[in-house]
């Protein structure tokens, strides 16, 4: 996926779209061609395939089961139902966003999934995570019931989630 | 002994913890490695019909269509079968469910090989299906395959061996009848084969490279196994290399997957590129493996104190359209049943049965979670009869040191595993069973049109040392040590407790330790992480490795030391003689050209067992038919935790992957006048969520089991299996009357209450 040329995009001929991924600007030039989005690509396939940031994972593709959720504009959403077309000037966070952009230390959430080793087969926890964080973002200190609320749409199949459920706890508690 | 340990039993971060909350995990496809830029992608024409003979497949179309490399039915295929026996060939004339693999098209993108599916003209003459095990034994039923009359797949395995366990038949039952105080009989069932369904679809790419060797990146729980099926599938001639890498969950149903595998392969041999096969999470419900069918035609005669007098009696086990590993599950399921109940006389007959929906497979509890939701509630109402408590009958019954059983391979074992007892009482008290059990059939409490009621299951399994396992540990002079071993992870946190075992053995920092990538070019045999294998199967064969590379170590440095070397010992990349720690050498004493290895070798070993009890609270919902659980107890005895938070997440996992909830909501709904799946997606096919967690406690025990380096027994694999049938004993204490059909909807609820009238049988079931 090319990104737009100055020329191109000075012509105003080209359709393209802004997104910003992790902080990252990235101009995505929207067609028919192999190299460019397709109208009916997903933000999940576009990160994955086009940006290259597989964290984000994709299990149902269906908009059922939260593997998939992703940060809009600080929302949780599940990125297998949303078009990339439809995120134009939007700010995306991805799993691999989370970590301190200066320091690369973990994200509170990150450290205290690790700490309650709050996953077993871990394909479903970037999903989690982003749900959890996007939680945290909205309210910093919520009770059990409201983590168990924000993380209903999340499949885990393992059960993790009473190691989980702590985990989240924890992280708010360390980032009050 | 437990303090005195440095990683055994210590809450560490996993090893691979910091990978998965960062997403930098490579799950199959996430694997940049194997991007290849010619890589084609498949996709499966799938067959409408439940049983139907392909007349006319026209191709050309869909062969036309540009970035279309190849289109594959059962006329362009070698004659490679699968299945157990190995009867099914890998795309047939015939189809046998609706899903059935018609052909397989190989494509430059999905939406391509997607356009060419329907593009491919095919004509069926349709025959007639059937759905139900004691309809496909009638005389006159649809048959399935001409390689397995009567749709009855043949009994035993060469994997078992030649006396494969194929039924249960000792003592003399007519007798054990006659002593009875008590005789119960009824036809039981666990039939909506509930599907794990593991997060991470179904996946492979394949290579083909001539003249003769295949290679598989893979994401299943044992890549080795993947390796032999395919050697054996594939007539022995064709050299196959099997990549493993982290799987997102499995459950055992991706144990192996042959079938995916083999497709992606037959399109790389056609088109020469590498090809990638995903399944979507229809496919996954659809046409993926799923529980056995499982339906009892049984009688049992027990004494007053619970003693079992006599079990006979018929089990029908549904395997689907064809046989992927059943008979290896009626072996384990058919052991498992007389750990559990102790009794002199037995005449139960399995019987494997073929019918047109997709196949069963693999999956916790493996055999033994079927046969017992069915033999259970038979058990259950002889209980009754006898006013036994079911928590007493299982501690009376379980194994003890001592008793003997025949295992899957058909030869006797003396059971020389632990007391279980123990554990059994102490999840007794944690949850109150004494002051809820009210006698069969009584609630526990009532409040308005809110009942609860308690029940109790059980589940033990031999296969704790089932199958062998190899390891290398290489020691290097700059204090490192690499392993080869073919486990790959799967959630159990199994791979990064080996790094544990090998480090305790060696005593070093455990980033000093790093286990090979799983890879059967160079890694030995390993049977893979399955029947809660992994501490002490896996474990020790590690384990032994270790041993060994540090006994060969001691003799090379001993001379050094002045030392025998049994006088010696090390730490932290140090050795010396115990009698003189403050002389030492490190292990580069050990010469700078040179790599010790130990080896290490698991041997078979059926005469122990585990043992997990899983107590529930429900309460129903009169009104509404709905139950919710108010409490669950597990109890265990483990010999000796290895990895606290593991265990814990294991043992929670009782309620997940086709486990407890089967008996509360989990089921998969086949249309029996078409063949079709109706809720082959994650919103009709019903699983747990976040805001519906009951509490749960897990009582461990830690009474050391001595022939493991630590103590230690595996636990993992059996936690889904008690819990079904402590869940239908509880709804039924609760209700006041039994409910035997899993899962216990509110439509059943309702119907037992007799506030709905009955079902008419037949029809949309």
């Amino acid at each position: 996926m090319g990104t737009m040329k100055d020329s191109k995009r000075k012509s105003g001929r080209t359709p393209f779209i802004i997104l910003t991924v992790n902080d990252q600007r990235y101009e995505l030039e929207v067609g028919q061609g192999e190299d460019t989005l397709q109208v009916s690509d997903t933000l999940a396939y576009t990160l994955r395939e086009t940006l290259g940031l597989t964290g984000t994972k994709i299990s149902c593709d269906n908009g059922a089961c939260g593997c998939c959720t992703v940060l809009i504009n600080g929302k949780a959403k599940v990125s297998c139902m949303t078009l990339t077309v439809e995120c134009d000037g939007k700010e995306i966070r991805t799993i691999e966003g989370l970590r301190d952009p200066k320091t690369g230390s973990l994200d509170p959430l990150q450290q205290a999934f690790i700490d309650y080793t709050a996953f077993q087969c871990g394909y479903c926890t970037p999903g989690i995570i982003m749900s959890a964080k996007a939680l945290l973002n909205e309210n910093p200190q919520p009770t059990e019931d409201e983590v168990k609320e924000a993380l209903s749409g999340n499949f885990c199949r393992c059960i993790s989630h009473y190691q989980v459920v702590k985990a989240v706890i924890a992280a708010s508690e360390k980032m009050r | 002994m437990a303090d005195t340990y440095r990683y055994i039993g210590k809450a560490l971060p996993r090893k691979d913890a910091v990978d998965i909350v960062t997403g930098a995990t490579k799950f199959l496809d996430d694997n940049k490695q194997i991007k290849f830029p010619d890589l084609l992608h498949a996709k499966v024409l799938r067959s409408p019909h439940p049983h139907a003979v392909i007349k006319r497949i026209d191709c050309g179309k869909a062969r036309r269509l540009k970035g279309v490399k190849a289109v594959l039915t059962w006329e362009d295929v070698p004659d490679w079968k699968g299945g157990t026996p190995r009867v099914l060939r890998i795309l047939d004339r015939k189809v046998r469910y609706v899903g059935d693999a018609v052909a397989l098209v190989a494509a430059t993108s999905e939406e391509i090989a997607k356009e060419a599916l329907r593009l491919i003209d095919v004509e069926y003459e349709i025959l007639p299906a059937v759905f139900d095990v004691d309809d496909a034994l009638k005389p006159n039923a649809p048959q399935l395959h001409d390689d397995l009359p009567g749709n009855i797949a043949t009994p035993g395995s060469g994997i078992l061996g030649p006396k494969g366990l194929t039924q249960v038949v000792m003592g003399d039952v007519k007798k054990g009848f006659e002593e009875a105080d008590v005789i119960t009989e009824g036809t039981f069932g666990y039939e909506k084969t509930p599907n794990p369904i593991p997060p991470e679809p179904p996946g492979v790419v394949a290579l083909w490279e001539d003249p003769n060797k295949a290679t598989f990146w893979v994401a299943n729980q044992s890549p080795y196994l993947d390796k032999i099926a395919l050697y054996h599938n594939f007539g022995r001639k064709i050299d196959v290399r099997i990549h493993g890498g982290p799987c997102g969950g499995s459950y055992g149903s991706r144990t192996m997957s042959w079938q995916m595998q083999t497709y992606a392969l037959l399109l790389s041999k056609a088109t020469g590129r590498p090809v990638k096969l995903i399944l979507t999470k229809e496919e996954h419900l659809a046409t993926f493996t799923l529980r056995l069918g499982s339906r009892m035609r049984a009688k049992v005669g027990m004494k007053k104190d619970g003693t079992v007098t006599a079990i006979s009696g018929t089990w029908l086990v549904g395997t689907g359209y064809y046989s992927f590993s059943t008979q290896f599950m009626v072996g384990v399921g058919a052991g498992e049943a007389q750990l559990m109940v102790r009794c002199p006389n037995w005449d139960l007959k399995p019987i494997i049965v073929c019918t047109n929906r997709n196949a069963s497979g693999p999956v916790r509890g493996f055999g033994g979670q079927e046969l017992k939701c069915a033999l259970i509630p038979l058990l259950c109402l002889a209980m009754e009869k006898a006013a036994v408590d079911p928590l007493e009958f299982f501690k009376k019954n379980f194994a003890r040191p001592g008793d003997g059983y025949f295992w899957r391979d058909g030869i006797w074992y003396t059971y020389r595993g632990a007391e279980y007892w123990r554990a059994m009482e102490k999840g007794a008290e944690r949850f109150g069973w004494r002051e809820k059990w009210k006698g069969w059939l009584k609630p526990s409490s009532v409040n308005g049109t809110k009942r609860r009621g308690v029940g109790v299951g059980i589940h033990g399994n031999a296969d704790v040392g089932e199958d062998a396992s190899e390891a290398y540990v290489h020691l290097r002079p700059d204090g490192t040590v690499l392993v080869n071993s073919n486990l790959t992870e799967h959630g159990t946190g199994q791979w990064s407790n080996l790094h544990k075992m090998v480090a305790e053995v060696l005593q070093l920092s455990l980033d000093r330790v790093t286990v090979t990538p799983s890879d059967t070019l160079f890694n030995p045999y390993e049977f893979g992480p399955s029947g809660s294998r992994g501490t002490y199967a896996i474990g020790s064969a590690l384990i032994a490795a270790a041993e060994d590379a540090k006994k060969k170590l001691f003799e090379i440095v001993a001379p050094a030391l002045r030392a025998e070397p049994d006088e010696l010992d090390t730490v932290d990349g140090m050795i010396f003689a115990r009698s003189n720690p403050e002389r030492k050498v490190p292990w580069r004493a050990m010469g700078f050209d040179r790599t010790v290895t130990g080896i290490g070798r698991f041997e078979p070993d059926y005469s122990m067992s585990n043992c997990m009890t899983t107590f529930v609270e429900a309460e129903v919902d009169t009104e509404t038919g709905k139950v919710d659980l108010v409490r669950v107890v597990n109890a265990t005895d483990v010999g000796q935790i290895v990895d606290p938070q593991g265990l814990e997440g294991q043992l929670n996992g009782c309620l997940g992957s086709a486990g407890l909830d089967s008996a509360l909501f989990e089921e998969t709904i086949l249309d029996r006048s078409t063949g079709r799946m109706l809720n082959a997606n994650m919103i009709d096919y019903k699983w747990r969520t976040f805001s519906e967690l009951p509490p749960i406690d897990n009582v461990v025990l830690e009474t050391p089991f001595p022939t493991h380096r630590f103590g230690a027994i595996g636990v993992g694999e059996v936690a889904t299996a008690p819990g079904p049938i402590a869940v239908l004993i509880a709804v039924s204490n609760a209700i006041g009357t039994w409910v035997h059909e899993y899962p216990l909807t509110p439509d059943k609820i309702l119907r037992a209450l007799g506030k709905v009238p009955p079902v008419r049988q037949g029809g949309i079931v």
